[in-house]
């Protein structure tokens, strides 16, 4: 054995009692984990300016000058009537088939896709939370009509119902909300229903009823904050699909209706002149792609911090690696002192 | 388990009238369902099978018996936690069987389990002053700094930092965790404490800890046990008063001295003999009944005695007449014994054991 296997050791155990003392719940370590895991705190660097570049819509459309709706035929529109190109008359990535600044919009498109995806998913993890805990707690007739409308939910076919849909309503917001809701949660009330079938057999369960604690207590306080790991990471994985939910069916014709700009909608417009304004076309997509693959890494990134078996995969942290080598080199020297002393 | 770490519970020959619950002939079947679509019931298990019994207050009754023997499913009935399916309790008089939930919340302010496994029955993602004060949150006795302070009253009580109420069971060791159960069942001062094996799954140093807790805990509050084990060692310490259940009956009743040291039913001289001895030379003295074959299945009980098809005194009456559970070879009236040939004193069943010799 060398010295500095020695050398390493000997620090290892300088620094183990700073580190042991102070208790830890699962919250925390999955904050630190997640901390020391670089893709996805860069995940959140990139949601933020997303959410930055959503607030900041009106600012940005008073700095150009170009309101939302504001269509510019004079100076937003080429001799032909095509948008113009990025630089052009001060519309920083050009403009659309009306003239109408394609930044303001995306911007503003941003504040209706973010809400969209963060308030469906939230109904939708209310919704199937709820009824996931029901159907796995209360079992019997309860849980076989819960699981069949579950079943149901998710065999329909969902372009099918927001066509017909659009067709009988006008296209609105509340529409587009409600049926990426409906088509969300049934998802998560699968998932919230088998970890509850598991956690219910549990002998906490049982010593909560011995205490006289009821139903519904059981289901949200015993068996919902061991569940909240899991439902975690699906909320942020239900996100972008939310988003892109909401940009397919406006896409479709059937989401947000114009003129109100969603990123969906301003794709659906483009899809006739990508051929002579690609910026009409790459400037949307590319804020719904980083959007979903921000949204998409973090959900990722929550799931291995929630698990403590990956601790030691974290690719890129410098703490980890450090900690790993430290690790590796005590178990390589343990042996070795023993049978020297 | 070490003898001489564990306080000697006081006991009494005579357990008088003051009996806090009694169970009459109580029965619990779980259906056996068959495949298909239309679920029928093909069968039960005759998890326990008309137990009658009855707790004396401010004392303890050890349940003793094999895995299976039904013992859990008994006190879970009892603490109304799985609805019996015929027969009753009573707990002070008053029926308790499968009351509904809001009508049998009194009760279980009386009626508090101790549980087994202290990994399993402490919910990880609650913190241990949440937990010790949930009984108080379900039942809103105490609210705020009263409940902190209650909660960390009990802690103390029961041997536990009370600073460590912020702390999540993980951080607590399994002596540890089972005290934070402990402190949990004392919340509300019941009457009567359901031990389910409280310290079987404990280190046996740990185990005495945890029992001269459990003796202190009575004596402070005149408290009940109804004390479940397999280990006769730990039944011996803490009763006074030792029921045997095999397959869903009761083979043995009575006082604990009389049970252990005149057992009459060859099943409870068998599970006497199998209990690994402190002292060794009392170890090699004595002579082991090994019983021979498997428990047998609770779906379709021998016929008669359910114990005949092992007992190494079974004769022909044993497979066809029921025994009835009633005092045997002059033994006192608090003595009960289900066997037609019951155990005389100075017999030795060892030899007894191969069935070929009989």
């Amino acid at each position: 054995m060398s010295i500095t296997e020695l050398e390493f050791q000997a620090k290892a155990v300088e620094s183990a009692p700073e580190q042991a003392i102070e208790g830890r719940s699962q919250w925390n370590l999955t904050w630190r984990r997640l901390r020391a895991d670089r893709v996805a705190v860069g995940s959140v660097g990139v949601i933020l300016l997303v959410i930055t570049f959503a607030i900041i819509a009106p600012l940005i459309a008073s700095l150009t000058g170009h309101g939302v709706d504001q269509a510019f035929p004079a100076t937003g529109l080429d001799v032909n009537g095509s948008p113009v190109a990025p630089g052009t008359h001060g519309f920083i990535i050009g403009t659309d088939d009306i003239g109408r600044d394609l930044l303001v919009r995306i911007a503003y498109g941003a504040q209706i896709s973010l809400f969209v995806g963060i308030v469906t998913t939230a109904m939708a993890t209310a919704a199937g939370v709820s009824i996931g805990l029901m159907a796995g707690y209360f079992g019997g007739v309860v849980d076989a009509v819960l699981a069949r409308v579950i079943d149901a939910a998710l065999a329909f076919p969902f372009i099918v119902l927001a066509l017909a849909l659009a067709a009988v309503f006008h296209p609105s917001l509340n529409i587009v909300i409600g049926v990426i809701t409906f088509f969300s949660w049934a998802g998560i009330s699968r998932i919230v229903r088998g970890q509850t079938l598991s956690l219910k057999e549990k002998e906490y369960i049982e010593a909560a009823r011995s205490l006289g604690a009821g139903p519904w207590r059981i289901m949200f306080i015993d068996i919902l904050p061991n569940l909240l790991g899991p439902v975690l990471v699906l909320a942020t994985l239900y996100i972008p699909t939310a988003v892109t939910f909401e940009a397919t069916l406006s896409f479709l014709g059937i989401g947000i209706p114009e003129p109100a700009p969603s990123w969906g909608n301003i794709l659906g417009e483009a899809q006739s002149y990508y051929q002579i304004a690609w910026w009409y076309v790459v400037f949307p997509a590319a804020a719904l792609l980083i959007t979903t693959l921000a949204f998409n890494l973090l959900g990722d990134g929550i799931r291995d911090a929630m698990d403590p078996r990956t601790e030691r995969i974290f690719a890129g942290s410098a703490a980890a690696r450090k900690g790993r080598r430290r690790r590796g080199a005590a178990a390589a020297a343990e042996p070795a002192v023993s049978q020297g002393s | 388990m070490s003898d001489t770490s564990v306080q000697p519970f006081p006991t009494e020959e005579s357990l008088g009238d003051d009996v806090l619950v009694r169970v009459d002939n109580l029965v619990k079947y779980f259906p056996v369902r068959g495949g298909g679509l239309i679920r029928r019931t093909v069968a039960n298990v005759q998890a326990v099978d008309g137990v009658s019994l009855a707790i004396p207050r401010g004392k303890t009754l050890g349940l003793v018996g094999e895995t299976g023997c039904g013992k859990s499913t008994l006190a879970r009935c009892i603490a109304g936690l799985i609805p019996a399916t015929s027969g009753k309790v009573y707990f002070e008089g008053k029926d308790i069987t499968n009351l509904p939930r809001r009508a049998m919340q009194p009760y279980r302010r009386e009626i508090q389990m101790i549980f087994q496994d202290p990994y399993g029955s402490l919910n990880p993602r609650r913190r241990v002053g949440a937990i010790i004060g949930e009984p108080y949150a379900i039942h809103k006795t105490a609210t705020g700094a009263e409940r902190k302070k209650a909660v960390q009253d009990l802690m103390a009580r029961v041997g536990l930092n009370p600073e460590h109420f912020n702390r999540f069971p993980a951080e607590f060791s399994g002596g540890q965790r089972q005290r934070i159960g402990v402190a949990r069942a004392l919340a509300l001062r019941p009457k009567l404490i359901i031990c389910d094996e409280p310290v079987s799954a404990l280190d046996v140093s740990i185990q005495a800890q945890v029992l001269n807790l459990l003796a202190d805990l009575q004596a402070d509050f005149g408290l009940s046990y109804l004390f479940i084990a397999h280990d006769l060692e730990v039944v011996r310490h803490v009763s006074d008063k030792v029921t045997v259940m095999y397959l869903g009956r009761i083979a043995e009743t009575g006082p604990g001295n009389s049970i252990y040291d005149h057992s009459r039913h060859p099943y409870t001289a068998a599970l006497l003999s199998a209990a690994p001895a402190a002292d060794p030379d009392s170890a090699a003295a004595r002579q082991r009944i090994i019983l021979t074959g498997d428990v047998p299945s609770p779906i379709h009980p021998p016929s008669g005695c359910r114990f005949h098809p092992r007992c190494p005194k079974a004769q022909e009456l044993c497979s066809q007449e029921e025994p009835a559970l009633e005092p045997r070879a002059g033994d006192p009236a608090s003595h009960l014994t289900a066997c037609h040939f019951p155990v005389e004193a100075g017999e030795i069943l060892a030899r007894a054991g191969r069935r070929e010799s009989r």
